[in-house]
């Protein structure tokens, strides 16, 4: 498990998209773990990590280019 | 769960469709998965160590996107390895089981509701639409054919801005009505469409204006027709721009406990 967590946006976006789903859908059933984790929203979880991982990026990666 | 292992769940399949499970397919700890069989039901499992899959371990584990998004890769590649054969039903990342006798515990309890939602997905495949605006080309657009006069005064200047501020309400607007026309449109070339909530541009990096974050669930025998909706919706709407992502295991539409809209 040491992939890296992937810094530029397309494939951001392509782990948002996973994510999204793998955590925030499928069938859920209360599994013996889960039922002691019911109380943590994944979603906020992944959030939070993703969030995390952007501050930690380097400032020159930020786009040039704002589209606003 | 025992000491060391926990039983992960992957999947639940039919036997009926013949599926089996991949000799070589390897779960989120690297182990090897296999069957647990209940009637004609099957849960797709691996026998994870507690240190990956105990409470306070899942917990830490969660926090690091690294993991996070390592285990998402490998629980979404067994279930997209059982996807094919046959109906899929996805479970949710860190779904665990102390033990074979409990998991099969569920497939017996939630038998009827295992066997609906394998009915509802089987030939089907979810598919992702994200809709993005180009905010500068759809202003443009809009301050064209209202364009004030170039004149420097005072007044122009009050003119130009309150023009800027009502071509920015007008593009909002346009934008809002538009997207929901094109989620009409993808949803009446599916089964059953979701939009699901934005994708906040600061977990993305991407800054791009996000307008619609949908996915729906499609007759496979209607997957190039719905591709080429994508297409030409992608095209009739200069400045709104469509990206299909898939195909995806039917995550959104297999829930046990949720209805499709």
């Amino acid at each position: 498990m040491t992939e890296p967590a992937v810094p530029d946006p397309d494939r951001r976006v392509a782990l948002v998209d996973l994510l999204d789903r793998v955590l925030a859908g499928g069938v859920v059933v209360s599994g013996d773990i889960r039922l002691a984790v019911a109380d943590i929203d994944l979603v906020q979880i992944s959030l939070r990590a993703l969030l995390s991982s952007i501050s930690a990026l380097p400032a020159a990666r930020a786009p040039s280019e704002p589209n606003r | 769960m025992t000491d060391e292992h926990g039983v992960w769940l992957y999947a639940v399949t039919s036997r009926r469709g013949g599926q089996e499970i991949p000799k070589d397919l390897s779960g989120i700890a690297g182990e090897p998965v296999r069957p647990v069989v209940s009637g004609d039901l099957v849960a797709v499992v691996g026998s994870v160590p507690a240190e990956i899959c105990g409470e306070q371990a899942l917990r830490a584990h969660l926090d690091d996107l690294d993991w996070l998004a390592a285990a998402a890769r490998r629980h979404d590649a067994v279930v997209s390895a059982m996807v094919g054969r046959g109906p899929v039903v996805p479970l949710r990342l860190a779904t665990v089981f102390g033990d074979d006798d409990r998991v099969r515990e569920l497939l017996d309890n939630r038998r009827a509701d295992f066997e609906a939602a394998l009915e509802s997905v089987g030939g089907r495949t979810e598919w992702g639409v994200r809709a993005y605006g180009d905010r500068a080309a759809l202003l443009a657009a809009v301050a064209e054919t209202a364009a004030p006069s170039a004149a420097s005064s005072g007044t122009a200047y009050l003119a130009r801005r309150r023009a800027r501020l009502s071509a920015e309400e007008t593009v909002q607007r346009d934008c809002a009505r538009r997207v929901e026309d094109i989620h009409a449109h993808l949803a009446g070339h599916a089964v059953a469409g979701r939009r699901q909530p934005l994708t906040d541009p600061a977990v993305s990096g991407r800054r791009d204006w996000m307008l619609l974050n949908g996915t729906y669930l499609v007759d496979d025998d209607h997957a190039g027709d719905f591709a080429e909706t994508v297409a030409v919706l992608d095209a009739a709407f200069p400045g709104i721009n469509l990206e299909l992502t898939g195909p995806w295991p039917p995550y959104s539409f297999a829930g046990l406990d949720r209805e499709s809209p």
